[in-house]
This record gives C-alpha cells, sequence and structure tokens, in this order.
C-alpha cells in the first residue's frame, strides 16, 4: 500500500509538471451530470466487495446484468421505432423492417391517438398520421396487425394515456386471429407520470391515470401474463433535458410511485413486479451512460427487495430497453448523426440493455425514410455480428472509472429520491413541478453550454462546414386526414350502434366506481367503439389534467 | 424609440408535447430583459391569437416539432391580421424542413429557427424587428 501511495504521488507531482508545460483542454473535465471527472483511476476509487456490490450476472443485484448468460446466448431485441400515416403504410413498414431482420415491433402512434382523439376530432387538424400511425378503432388496428403473426412477434406500443384501449385493440385484434391473450407478448409504456414530468400526452388528473394503470397490472396479471404492463420511462425525461444521474433518479422515483399504487390497491408484489419494465435513453458521454444503466440495475434491485419486499428474483429484475438520444441528433451533417447513434447503442449495449432501437440519421429533419432506417438497424447488427462486445457479459466491469462512476452515479440518484421521499413521493413532486424544474434548469445549462462553445457539438459550433447538401426526406400522405375521417364516417354508420351505446354506459358505470375497468374497455372495442368516444367517457368522469402554470 | 420592455408570447400550438425548445427560449429571451408568457401545451390557433391580443404583446414565438406546422403556424397568422392585431411579429421553430421555409415566410412567419440555432440570435432578432416595428 505504501508502495502504491509513494509512486502515486510521484505520479501525480510528474503529471502536474507536465500538465504546466502543456495545460490540459480544460480547468475541469465533467461528466453530462456535472461530476468531476479526475485524471486517472485507480485502484483506490473502487470501494466495496465484490460479491456485494456487482456479484454475478443473472444474480443480485444485477449489476452485470439480468441473464447469467447475456449476448452469448441471443442478442437483445432489436426494435426499431416505426409508425406513420396510415395503418396500411405502417403495416408495410412493419413487414420491411421484419424481412430485414428486426426481431420485435415497436409502434409509434399519432398524437391524436395519444391524447384519445379520434383522426376526425377537432383537435387533431394537423396533427393526423404526422408523428406516428392513426389509429381509431379496431378497424384501423386490424388494418396495422394484417398479416402479422401475433403469437412470433412480440410488439411495443408507445402508448400512455390510453394504453388500455390500445392493448384492448390489440387483444381483440389477436383473439380474432386466433392467438389467446395469453399467448400474445408485447409491452405498453403506460407511463403517465413521464409524461405529466416531460411529455405532455396526459389525459387525464394523476389519480385517475394511476387507477387506470393499477387495473391494467391486475388484469394482465390474470388475462395477458406475458405483457410488460408499463415501460417506466427515463427516455423522455433525458430528451427533456435533464442530466443521465437525474435520468434514473426520477424514473425510479415514477416505478416506486407505481409500485406504491398497486401495493395499495391490495395486489401483492411478486404477482406484478416480475412484468414491470423500463425505458432508457442513451447519449454520447459514454461511460457515464454505461455507467447509469449498471447503476440503476443495482438501484432497482435493493428497491425490491430491501423496500418492497418482493420475494421473486424476477421481481428484483430491471429489464430496460433502450433508444440513443434523439436531442443529440443534428440537423446539420446529419450523416454525423450516424456515428453518434453508434456510440450511444454501444454504450446500451456495454451497459446490458434488453432491446434497442437506434435512431436513424434524418431525425432531426423529418421522420425516417427507408433507407435511414435500415441504416439505423444496420448499425445494431454490426455491434452484435462484427464488433465482439456480445460475446462476453459486462466486459467494462472491474474498469476502475466505470465502477467508480457507476457508484458516483447510485449515489446521486439515491439523494435525488431520498428527497422525493420527502416530498411525499413522485406524484406529489410532480404536482408542486418539482422535476420539471429540476430538468429545465438542467437543460438550460446545456443549451448555455453549446451557445458558448464550452460543449462542443461537431457541425453546429464548431467543424461547421458552408452549403450543406440537403438529404431526400421522408414525405406523408397529405390527404390521409381526409380519408380517415371518411373511413371513421362509415364505421359509425355500419357498426351495432345500440351495442357501442350500451358498452359505452357500462363503461361510464364502471369509470364512476371502482370495477376495474379494463374488462369494460375490451368489450367496447370489440364492437368497435372508438378511442375517441371511449376516451370521452372516461375524460366525463375523470375529468382533464391541468398543468401548474410556467 | 420607445422604452417599454418587449413582451413575447411563446406558444405551442397543436397537440405536440415537447416543450424543451420553447422553454429554453423563453428563459433566455426573459433573461434577455423581456417579458415572456408561455401559453403551455395543446393550444389551438385561437387560443393564441385570443391569449396575444389579451396580453397586447409585441411577438409571438410559435414552436412545433409533430410536423403540423404547415396547418398550424399561418393559422395564426391568419386569425392576427383577421383580428386587427397583423402588426404582432410572428416567428416560428422546431423541427420545420427548409423547403417549408418559403411557404412559411410567404404565409406571414418573419423568421423561422430550425434546430441549431442560437439563443442570442433568436433574441436580437426579435428585439431588432420588434424596436424597428416601434420606430
Amino acid at each position: 500500500m505504501s508502495d502504491f501511495k509513494t509512486q502515486y504521488d510521484a505520479w501525480q507531482a510528474k503529471a502536474d509538471k507536465s500538465s504546466s508545460r502543456f495545460p490540459e483542454r480544460k480547468e475541469e473535465f465533467t461528466t453530462t451530470s456535472e461530476n468531476p471527472v479526475k485524471r486517472l483511476y485507480t485502484p483506490q476509487d473502487v470501494q466495496g466487495d465484490y460479491m456485494d456490490k456487482l456479484g454475478f450476472p443473472g444474480e443480485y443485484p444485477f449489476t452485470r446484468g439480468v441473464q447469467p448468460t447475456m449476448y452469448r446466448s441471443r442478442f437483445w431485441t432489436m426494435r426499431q421505432y416505426s409508425g406513420f400515416g396510415s395503418a396500411e403504410e405502417t403495416n408495410q413498414r412493419f413487414k420491411y423492417l421484419l424481412e430485414n431482420g428486426q426481431t420485435g415491433l415497436s409502434t409509434a402512434f399519432d398524437l391524436p391517438t395519444q391524447i384519445g382523439y379520434d383522426s376526425d376530432d377537432m383537435m387533431a387538424k394537423g396533427e393526423v398520421g404526422k408523428v406516428g400511425v392513426a389509429i381509431s378503432s379496431l378497424a384501423d388496428m386490424e388494418r396495422l396487425l394484417d398479416g402479422i403473426a401475433l403469437d412470433k412477434v412480440s410488439t411495443s406500443m408507445t402508448i400512455n394515456a390510453p394504453a388500455s384501449v390500445l392493448l384492448a385493440m390489440y387483444i381483440a385484434v389477436a383473439e380474432k386471429n386466433g392467438v389467446p391473450a395469453d399467448k400474445i407478448s408485447g409491452t405498453i409504456q403506460n407511463d403517465i407520470l413521464k409524461e405529466y414530468v416531460a411529455r405532455g400526452t396526459y389525459i387525464y388528473p394523476p389519480a385517475a391515470s394511476m387507477r387506470l394503470i393499477t387495473d391494467i397490472f391486475e388484469y394482465c396479471s390474470e388475462h395477458v401474463p406475458n405483457w410488460n404492463t408499463i415501460s417506466i420511462s427515463g427516455y423522455h425525461i433525458r430528451e427533456a433535458g435533464s442530466t443521465a444521474v437525474q435520468e434514473v433518479a426520477f424514473t425510479l422515483s415514477n416505478a416506486i410511485a407505481y409500485v406504491d399504487a398497486a401495493v395499495k390497491k391490495g395486489l401483492d408484489v411478486d404477482k406484478f413486479a416480475p412484468r414491470l419494465s423500463f425505458f432508457f435513453n442513451a447519449h454520447n458521454n459514454f461511460l457515464e451512460e454505461i455507467a447509469k444503466f449498471r447503476a440503476a440495475r443495482r438501484m432497482w434491485a435493493h428497491i425490491m427487495k430491501e423496500r418492497f419486499g418482493a420475494k421473486d428474483p424476477k421481481s428484483w429484475q430491471l429489464r430496460f430497453h433502450t433508444q440513443t438520444g434523439g436531442s443529440t441528433l443534428t440537423a446539420q451533417q446529419p450523416d454525423n448523426n450516424i456515428v453518434r447513434v453508434t456510440l450511444q447503442a454501444l454504450a446500451a449495449v456495454l451497459g446490458g440493455t434488453q432491446s434497442l432501437h437506434t435512431n436513424s440519421k434524418d431525425e432531426a429533419l423529418a421522420l425516417p425514410t427507408e433507407e435511414s432506417a435500415r441504416i439505423a438497424l444496420r448499425t445494431q447488427q454490426i455491434i452484435a455480428n462484427e464488433s465482439g462486445v456480445a460475446d462476453t457479459v459486462d466486459p467494462l466491469a472491474g474498469s476502475f472509472y466505470v465502477e467508480a462512476l457507476t457508484d458516483q452515479v447510485e449515489r446521486d440518484a439515491l439523494a435525488y429520491i431520498a428527497k422525493i421521499d420527502e416530498m411525499g413521493g413522485a406524484v406529489k413532486a410532480i404536482e408542486q413541478g418539482y422535476m420539471q424544474r429540476e430538468i429545465q434548469n438542467a437543460s438550460y445549462q446545456t443549451q448555455m453550454a453549446i451557445e458558448d462553445g464550452s460543449e462542443v457539438v461537431v457541425g453546429v459550433n464548431k467543424f461547421r462546414i458552408e452549403n450543406e447538401p440537403k438529404p431526400e426526406l421522408m414525405k406523408l400522405n397529405p390527404e390521409l386526414e381526409r380519408t380517415q375521417s371518411a373511413q371513421l364516417s362509415e364505421l359509425r354508420n355500419t357498426r351495432d350502434n345500440e351495442g357501442v351505446q350500451a358498452a359505452l354506459d357500462a363503461l361510464r358505470q364502471a369509470a364512476s366506481g371502482t370495477d376495474n375497468l379494463m374488462p369494460h374497455i375490451v368489450h367496447a372495442v370489440k364492437v368497435y367503439a372508438t378511442l375517441g368516444e371511449i376516451c370521452n367517457v372516461m375524460r366525463d368522469v375523470f375529468g382533464e389534467y391541468q398543468p401548474a402554470q410556467w | 424609440m420607445s422604452e417599454a420592455k418587449i413582451r413575447v408570447l411563446v406558444a405551442k400550438p397543436g397537440l405536440d408535447g415537447h416543450d424543451r425548445g420553447a422553454l429554453v427560449v423563453a428563459k433566455a429571451l426573459r433573461d434577455a430583459g423581456m417579458e415572456v408568457i408561455y401559453t403551455g401545451l395543446r393550444q389551438t390557433p385561437q387560443q393564441i391569437v385570443a391569449t396575444a391580443i389579451q396580453e397586447d404583446v409585441d411577438a409571438v414565438g410559435l414552436s412545433s416539432l409533430s410536423g403540423a406546422h404547415m396547418h398550424l403556424f399561418p393559422e395564426v397568422v391568419r386569425l392576427l391580421n383577421e383580428q386587427g392585431a397583423g402588426d404582432i411579429l410572428v416567428v416560428g421553430g422546431g423541427v420545420i424542413p427548409d423547403e417549408d421555409i418559403p411557404q412559411l415566410k410567404e404565409a406571414g412567419i418573419a423568421e423561422v429557427f430550425t434546430p441549431g440555432s442560437s439563443l442570442s440570435v433568436m433574441a436580437d432578432y426579435i428585439r431588432d424587428s420588434v424596436q424597428s416595428k416601434r420606430g
């Protein structure tokens, strides 16, 4: 030890001397979470016992991964988020991606669908089919999933406020195709708390939203056992401008709120917890991102075992999907985005993700073209098949820096969680605007750092070129809003409207009481009540969320 | 030249919930000495115009990332003109393809700021335009 200290001090003196002659690039190096980065990390920076802090993959506290062999058995699921225009167009893109080796579907819905409006609603004007596919009724869902084997493919649906309705539609289509609900698998995002914090596609106030979510937990644990009932999402928190530490802290705080709500409803934690899943972002600061994933896994294992007393090891595992960072992409020199996405995807894989979406290079400009979507998918395939990083489990473990950083992220995120606990939990913290303010401050700091050049964005505030060539961009069908409206009026004229009314009345009654809402929603969907009609019934009963003023 | 503080309405028309950019711009304009009102999410063009007139603003900044800008931005200008408030400066920002910009300008959007635009450039543009309008 004394030998280490002597030599370390000698090196330090030498390095100081060297840096006085050749000054270091910055006075202070920090991660994106403002953690200082030391010049060098050594075994002295790694505290604690290996078994206690890392252990083995597939074993508590899962720092090294949730499966014992990780990608040696099977690569992560390559799940490209996709959806635009009509159900038919998106169905074609799905098939294109499956033919190109994608292994799971991931559906983007347009904003009216995400906020529970039919395509012909006044509020939907100008937004139909723009950022995702327009789904207003079971008929649209039937077209979206046409020819796809729902017992073979797992489907992720990025849907939150109306998650119950879209899940009900998926169940109904599967049943019609002869696939019973207990044979389908997939994920609904269903994470309303992060909508209030960061993304804005909420409908109802928190209490009603939390009830819908726990109703889904309960219904699925009985009828749709292979469905991931929630994907608790840090992705949007990060896109809204948070740091890596805030992303972990706020996501896990929200997760704690969901578990609390379900336990309060009387559900057994080990009954629903194994179906909870997570969704994180991968940004550019490579090593901090890897540390973030490892820290999140260890934290969740402790939270579930110690705080909630879960007994099933599956309840302790934090399984997550990753998407590369949309807000890190630049409209300038869009080919550079391929490189950014590669680094971010590599961080996700080295961090042990279960599934991954790689963004396309043109997403700072428009929705991806078929070609750019293919390059994004190929990026994952190259990492998987050519780089060798998937051949051993958690290859960066034991790196003095990565372990020190994992501890640091954990420490800082736990401090945030303690603060939110003191405020009365995530729902209270959100209602008071706490998370929102923390994120806004971080995002403003980032923008200022880009403005003054202390944070470099290649091609934007450094290494610019004049006269950039214009990339070919995706074009959407401008007629869609009209055809969707026409299809909806036809549906309303041809369905059994008495049956629809009866289903909506039953839903209204259930919403006013305490019944589980899912069976009523499934029934309403099957008689072709529209998404807007179903959500409007609940709007009437629950009211709409009004955020605090800025 | 008028010494009154410049008043700006920052607005999110349509259903797009991504307000990181709008909030950063709002804060930057405030730091640049302007009075800033932020509408919050999901405003219709009618609501935005009503607020702009009621708050007697000099400028409106519209933000959209959902691709609905070609419908929503010109509608705000049209309604402002219709209600006799055509002197209010309207600028826009968000994920907006270059090829849409000429059409937006023709519809009366004074300037469009796309990703990578600098906050100080935006603040200067609004200050200069409003001051030259005030004479």
